[in-house]
């Protein structure tokens, strides 16, 4: 039972590392007051090109390099479009998880070999495995979090200092503040436009990142929408974390977790028709949202930014 | 007064020009600040006092002029600028992140401290500058948690830990009581007497008088006189700030009160927060009568006007307009009934900030003719309407197709004064309607509002202005925590005995 426990935690930690990643980033992106729904199409993004240099160069430091850019490249977009075009965020973002989505099984038909008719579907690169730390690991269940790959690892540190930074330091204190009240950061002698641009473009590094360790460890490979709709939990999962980051880990282990149980059910055998089952994470999207607007009724907090989603302008009256 | 000549002005603001779309904001103005001095800028709602400032502190770029700061050319491209040559302003509208605390909120965006600040020296200091100058606030507070007198210390306290010299307040004593104002004038005076400077922003003449050594006054963006405080009077401020004498005190008809309009029998009511919010509320207000009720805010006026007008619902007892029994019953009917409502937030209730001034007029009268038939609008005759009330009420927009928003909010509160007067048909709410107005546009609604009266109409009028209500009003019945204490004709009403009612104290005969 014990050992069923633990490879079922193994499972559930390796599948919300991808979620943990792109929750982190996406909060970071909110708390300036954007919001950015492009997060589907630029983790398909991160996959892919990632997966492709691994595949060519065999150079995983390279690979995540490749994503980063490419996140950065799109965020960048997005953060044009609506702090300097004041365009609305919405379409914007819904139009980076098209045009991600889109170019993203493009290039996944184009960039493999002449012997595969091009195609990436089916190549192997190099990818990263699990590395057991040796005792910690005996640990009865908790040992899960040492059997995983260096991503996750990375997340042990990235998600507290994400937390510090946000909650204890100077730049935090700023970024908090743009996006509640742009008004004030402006008048406060914090530049808004630099502010927003940098932590849209920081949330796009990591959450093309969150793609990429889709493609470079959790299901090596490439396949036509990898994701399968993570962009789309993660935006719910910010809100389940009330836009805190050291939440964000709590949010990706349930639906890691979900992921992780009806994966076991599916391999096992069940009488569950495997179309409910991979119905599940989404279900539970839509009962984490509810539980959530509940709670914050409840107990009057409200964590969205209270600027998300609203363009600022200086002279406007 | 020689030695007067010697000062050298710390700040200069030359030729100062900006253009809004369809509004020049600031014509040619100049500003001289010299230190340890306060310097007025006194001028209508419109006249282009705060633009003047938000280019000084960096949020506007002006089109046109030149800022020396202790004698040498100075650009100011944003608040960061301003910071750096001590310049700091208190905005009207605060400027604080409800969210976060105090301490927070003094060092946002302040790059002299550490990555990772230290917020225990950081609260030392500022319990250290608020003994100094009586600013009583705990530097962990949230924001949220603070009443506005509060909120405004924390801004006062934000430039002084920020070491600004010269403070601009931009109507400053707008959101306080007389006490807190008193207050607000002793810290004033003791930033000056250690040579800091600052501009102070008001269109009240009292104000002017008791705190400032220089007066500029303002009128359509342009400084229009420079006066030495001790030489001038109010009076002569008055007749400069609005181009005309301006009377101090009202005429009032003799009318005789005609039907009851208005009836409210015990009725009870709960607020947003699902509390008690009027109990018991019996009153009558009767054709060319009017109701004043005086009370410190949040102790049901906003409720008892949402009652009258059915936009809330009561939990007991009776409304009557005109004898029909409108007990809640939904908005449509009531204002068909012949109420007309003049809401006391202006660009949430009264007004739509992003359309035009002439549909804006025409919200309450769309539905009938002239202006549709069926479901089919006449934009000409709504644009024609528009016109004649803009000239009638003296709406001073650039055109009838001018966005609202855009308006001051003297004249937002005409335009509302326009569509609801001229709709009236017998009972006028009207809640705190010359809140934040200057002089002029405040004698133009209290004498609309004696109109009325002359008229015959009802008019229930909320206000937190004693002076008002005793002016204008004929009766005056005071809430206290939901009841009314007492209704006592205005003509028999005394400042001290209301004051003592607004406590909860019963006057005892």
């Amino acid at each position: 039972m014990i050992d069923l426990l633990t490879s079922i935690f193994v499972i559930t930690l390796r599948a919300g590392t991808s979620l943990t990643y792109a929750t982190v980033g996406e909060i970071y992106t909110e708390r300036s007051g954007i919001l950015n729904l492009g997060l589907e199409g630029m983790m398909l993004m991160g996959a892919v090109t990632s997966f492709a240099t691994s595949y060519y160069t065999h150079n995983l430091a390279l690979s995540l390099l490749a994503a980063i850019l490419v996140g950065a490249i799109l965020a960048a977009t997005h953060a044009f479009l609506t702090v300097t075009m004041r365009a609305n965020q919405v379409v914007s973002g819904l139009s980076i998880t098209l045009f991600g989505s889109g170019l993203a099984s493009f290039l996944g038909e184009r960039l493999g070999p002449a012997s595969n008719n091009y195609n990436l579907v089916g190549m192997t690169g190099s990818r990263f495995s699990p590395i057991v730390i040796p005792g910690l690991s005996q640990i009865p269940v908790l040992g899960a979090m040492f059997e995983q790959d260096i991503l996750t690892y990375a997340l042990y540190l990235l998600v507290p200092l994400a937390w510090f930074y946000l909650y204890k330091t100077r730049n935090g204190l700023n970024l908090r503040a743009v996006g509640e009240s742009p008004q004030t950061a402006d008048a406060m002698g914090i530049d808004v436009v630099k502010t927003r641009y940098l932590y849209t473009i920081l949330g796009g590094m990591l959450v093309s990142l969150g793609g990429a360790h889709l493609s470079l460890a959790y299901a090596p490979g490439w396949a036509e929408n990898i994701t399968g709709g993570r962009g789309w939990i993660v935006i719910a999962l910010v809100i389940f974390a009330m836009w805190d980051p050291a939440r964000a880990p709590l949010g990706a282990i349930l639906f890691g977790g979900i992921n992780a149980i009806q994966f076991r059910l599916q391999a096992g055998g069940t009488d569950i028709p495997a179309s409910y089952l991979n119905m599940a994470p989404y279900l539970a999207t839509i009962l984490v949202l509810i539980a959530t607007t509940w709670w914050e009724n409840l107990s009057h907090r409200v964590g969205a930014p209270a600027a998300l989603g609203l363009a600022y302008m200086r002279e406007e009256k | 007064m020689n030695e007067e000549q010697v000062k050298v002005p710390i700040l200069e603001m030359k030729g100062i020009t900006k253009r809004f779309p369809g509004v020049l904001a600031n014509d040619h103005a100049e500003i001289e600040l010299f230190p340890g001095e306060v310097l007025a800028l006194l001028g209508e709602n419109g006249a282009g006092k705060s633009t003047l400032m938000n280019i000084l502190i960096g949020l506007y770029r002006p089109d046109e002029g030149e800022i020396y700061v202790r004698g040498e050319r100075v650009e100011i491209h944003s608040p960061r600028d301003a910071a750096a040559l001590g310049i700091g302003m208190v905005h009207q509208n605060f400027k604080l992140v409800p969210t976060m605390t105090v301490a927070e909120n003094i060092i946002l965006g302040m790059t002299e401290l550490p990555l990772v600040p230290h917020l225990e020296e950081v609260n030392r200091r500022i319990v250290e500058i608020s003994d100094h100058y009586n600013l009583q606030v705990d530097p962990t507070a949230y924001i949220w948690q603070l009443s506005v007198g509060e909120q405004q210390r924390v801004e006062i306290l934000k430039l002084i830990y920020r070491g600004a010299n010269i403070l601009i307040l931009d109507e400053p004593t707008a959101v306080l009581t007389p006490q807190e104002s008193r207050e607000l004038g002793k810290i004033i005076k003791l930033m000056v007497s250690e040579g800091k400077s600052t501009i102070f922003i008001t269109h009240k003449m009292d104000e002017v008088m008791a705190f400032s050594d220089w007066v500029r006054v303002l009128q359509h963006g342009k400084v229009v006189a420079v006066k030495r405080t001790a030489d001038t009077n109010p009076q002569e401020l008055a007749r400069l700030m609005v181009g005309r004498e301006v009377l101090f005190r009202l005429e009032k008809e003799d009318v005789t009160p005609g039907e009851v309009v208005l009836e409210l029998q015990d009725v009870e009511a709960r607020n947003n927060k699902g509390l008690p919010a009027l109990r018991k509320i019996s009153l009558q207000i009767r054709q060319g009568e009017i109701l004043g009720i005086a009370g410190v805010a949040g102790n049901g006026q906003r409720e008892l006007a949402e009652v009258v007008t059915g936009l809330r619902s009561v939990t007991a007892g009776k409304l009557l307009i005109n004898g029909q029994d409108l007990t809640n019953r939904p908005p449509l009917e009531i204002i068909k009934a012949g109420v007309s409502h003049i809401p006391a937030d202006r660009i949430g209730m009264g007004a739509v900030g992003n359309m035009p001034v002439a549909d804006n007029l025409a919200m309450k009268g769309y539905r009938n003719p002239p202006f549709s038939t069926g479901e089919m609008l006449h934009p000409r005759r709504i644009l024609e309407f528009a016109r004649r009330m803009i000239d009638v009420f003296r709406i001073a927009t650039p055109t009838p197709q001018t966005y609202i928003k855009f308006l001051s909010g003297g004249n937002i509160q005409k335009a509302i004064l326009a569509r609801e007067i001229d709709a009236c048909e017998g009972l006028l709410v009207a809640v705190y309607p010359s809140r934040g107005l200057d002089v002029g546009a405040t004698e133009a609604v209290r004498k609309r509002l004696l109109e009325q009266r002359a008229q015959g109409r009802a008019v229930l009028l909320i206000s937190e202005e004693l002076d008002e209500l005793m002016t204008v009003a004929d009766k005056i019945a005071v809430l206290y925590e939901g009841r009314i204490m007492g209704i006592v004709p205005s003509s028999e009403a005394d400042i001290e005995t209301l004051g003592l009612m607004m406590a909860g104290v019963t006057p005892t005969e």
